[in-house]
């Protein structure tokens, strides 16, 4: 059944050859997850892709089992949780999971736009492929927060509330779409239902995007650390088993990560607060979203005026679909642009910078630092970014990323 | 390619390192006194005799006024107690039931009972206790920052009415009959220093000091809050193990499928 590039694969199986000259589906997987040219470079930031697909099959999984066990009612979610983990067999694990995943999650693919963003995989012909990925993340952030929602604890519950009342921002009819997202005129059982229902409607609707990024990405196929297209078949290798295996390996050791946290410190990322019942008459002192939307949140609060802060809250996320179009350098990776390179792991450190200020209560020196953290994250993606693409002399290229591969090498 | 995985490991340690430090300095109030736990580490177990004395305080003192509404008396046979222990523990206990008529009685409790209420609903219990109904113990060790640690502290930090300083009775305006806690946030605390030496008379012998029952009492509402911990950890070392042995092998593979292309 081995096939070489292009062209198409025979099946001995009479089964499978009966059914592929139907439904291709088995050439469809020969095609794209066997044979599939892939640059020969990989480093092991290109894992994050498969390690969050692999975290959004665990977060599916473990949510429908999850739901098996829930109740959806002010009332009871609560202990309907408490009472997975303590009388459901094996129900503290398939919590811990998912409560966990959910930061794992998170981790694999910010540093997943992060090698997206520092090898310039955003560059022409991939900008959609970047868009759908922002998407991906978008529903992420919405199908997140309202997870966290459920429990029904202090966090959950004004969680919810800061959040949704953001949008009473909105001039005019700011206050009828609170009214109408709460469900009643105060967050309730309404809100919680249609939390629960979108919670498990919006990750297959995450699985549907990821196809379509998936579908995208197999078109022009993966950029690579030197950001320079494959010229031939010296530059690339089949996917399977080169990939198949290193991103297997990858895979696992992110697991043992997480199964650190999941088994020896499955509250470490969560509040404590969170495990006291949702109580509207008791405000806490301090109302702190999960870690993953701290710089979002410092940067919602970095502005002294309510819209003001929910438009450049959307505009931190907004600037990155426009993302190809900002930077004007003609080089895709930052290995071959010197300024760039720096100004870059100094975004990161200035979302770091911003997380730190989130967490903290909007007092102090926070304030003004997470003021500066705003906006040296917009002067980076609307005023560097353009300008540098210009006036920045990029160092000089191999030829090819096989030349590249044996320089390092030998060198 | 090195130079980048170590500045995105180094942003990483930053990043961990950073919030460990700001949930260090997030709380104004004093930390809380750090104790040596039995059920600390990944291999920590609890201490089956110590949270069996802590039961004793919570059924002699606590549940006076606090409920433990997610345990159900079954559950204390999870600490090295057999059923007719238990049964013999709860002999004295009642909980409110219908009869065949639909009419409230009152029953002696089994092993299936959720643990009795001290109040029948949370107004009564707000009622009884000036306006603000005591929490609920069942996962107090998870619902407070410091854990273990801050209960313990909570319990043994009193401090009477004549030993303050002026400046501490002016500042957070302590009046005769008000309690003041050192790790209590605000420090003014409406419940009354629960324990104190030979509070109970320990049905092992030990001696009742009241460090030893605060002690106690937390191991035993840790236990409450999180049962199934020692089974996590069992279950954590055998899932790292086998991964370990994993990643190891499909290192190898790698390794060994990529020979030809280095």
């Amino acid at each position: 059944m081995a096939s070489s590039h292009g062209t198409p694969p025979v099946f001995n199986n009479k089964v499978i050859a009966w059914i592929d000259h139907r439904l291709p589906i088995f050439s469809y997987i020969e095609k794209e997850y066997h044979t599939f040219p892939t640059p020969r470079n990989f480093n092991y930031f290109w894992n994050f892709g498969a390690i969050a697909t692999v975290m959004l099959v665990l977060m599916i999984a473990t949510g429908v089992v999850l739901a098996t066990n829930y109740t959806p009612h002010v009332l009871m979610a609560f202990d309907s949780v408490e009472r997975i983990d303590r009388d459901v067999p094996q129900g503290w694990l398939i919590r811990d999971l998912h409560m966990n995943g959910a930061s794992f999650f998170f981790i694999a693919v910010y540093v997943h736009i992060f090698r997206g963003m520092y090898y310039g995989s955003y560059k022409a012909p991939r900008e959609l492929l970047w868009i759908l990925g922002v998407v991906i993340f978008l529903l992420m952030m919405a199908t997140a927060f309202m997870g966290y929602v459920l429990p029904w604890g202090q966090m959950s519950f004004w969680g919810a509330t800061v959040i949704t009342s953001l949008f009473s921002a909105i001039p005019v009819v700011g206050d009828s779409i609170v009214t109408w997202l709460w469900g009643g005129f105060s967050i309730g059982n309404p809100t919680l239902n249609r939390f629960y229902a979108l919670h498990y409607l919006l990750p297959f609707v995450i699985v549907a995007v990821v196809a379509l990024h998936v579908v995208a990405l197999h078109v022009h196929g993966s950029n690579n650390p030197t950001g320079i297209d494959p010229k031939g078949p010296q530059d690339t290798v089949p996917f399977h088993p080169y990939y198949t295996m290193k991103d297997g390996f990858g895979v696992v050791v992110f697991l043992i990560v997480y199964s650190l946290v999941v088994f020896f410190a499955p509250d470490m990322l969560g509040d404590a607060a969170n495990y006291i019942p949702a109580d509207p008459l008791v405000t806490p002192t301090h109302i702190v979203p999960e870690w993953y939307f701290l710089p979002f949140y410092a940067i919602l609060r970095a502005v002294p005026d309510k819209l003001g802060g929910v438009i450049a809250m959307f505009g931190a996320i907004a600037v990155l679909f426009i993302l190809p179009w900002l930077d004007t350098s003609r080089v895709r990776s930052c290995t071959f642009r010197p300024i760039y390179k720096w100004f870059m792991l100094l975004l990161v450190a200035d979302v770091v910078v911003l997380g730190w200020c989130g967490y903290n209560p909007p007092a102090g020196f926070f304030i003004p630092l997470s003021q500066v953290a705003t906006l040296y994250y917009f002067f980076h993606f609307l005023i560097l970014l353009p300008i540098l693409g210009k006036i920045e002399r990029p160092l000089p290229m191999p030829p090819s990323i096989a030349d590249a591969v044996l320089k390092k090498k030998a060198g | 390619m090195r130079r980048l995985i170590v500045s995105g490991a180094i942003a990483l340690a930053a990043l961990v390192a950073g919030t460990g430090a700001v949930v260090l300095a997030a709380g104004t109030e004093v930390h809380p006194k750090h104790q040596h736990w039995h059920f600390q580490g990944p291999f920590g177990t609890y201490d089956r005799a110590a949270a069996q004395r802590g039961y004793q305080i919570y059924a002699e003192v606590c549940s006076a006024c606090h409920s433990l509404s997610l345990l159900a008396y079954r559950n204390l046979m999870e600490l090295g107690l057999t059923d007719n222990q238990v049964k013999g523990l709860i002999k004295d206990i009642v909980v409110p039931d219908l009869n065949d008529d639909g009419q409230p009685i009152e029953r002696p409790a089994r092993l299936s009972d959720r643990f009795r209420k001290p109040f029948p609903n949370e107004l009564a219990a707000a009622a009884a206790n000036n306006g603000k109904a005591p929490p609920d113990l069942s996962v107090i060790v998870k619902a407070r920052e410091g854990g273990a640690d801050y209960i313990y502290s909570l319990l043994t930090g009193y401090v009477p009415y004549d030993k303050l300083t002026p400046a501490q009775i002016k500042e957070f305006s302590i009046g005769k009959d008000d309690n003041f806690n050192t790790y209590f946030p605000g420090h003014r605390i409406a419940m009354a220093p629960p324990l104190a030496d030979d509070k109970v008379t320990y049905a092992d012998g030990t001696k009742a000091t009241l460090d030893r029952e605060a002690s106690d009492v937390t191991e035993f509402l840790a236990w409450a809050s999180e049962p199934w911990m020692e089974d996590r950890k069992r279950t954590g070392v055998r899932v790292i193990l086998f991964l370990l042995a994993l990643a190891g092998l499909m290192y190898a593979v790698k390794r060994q499928v990529w020979a030809d292309k280095h």
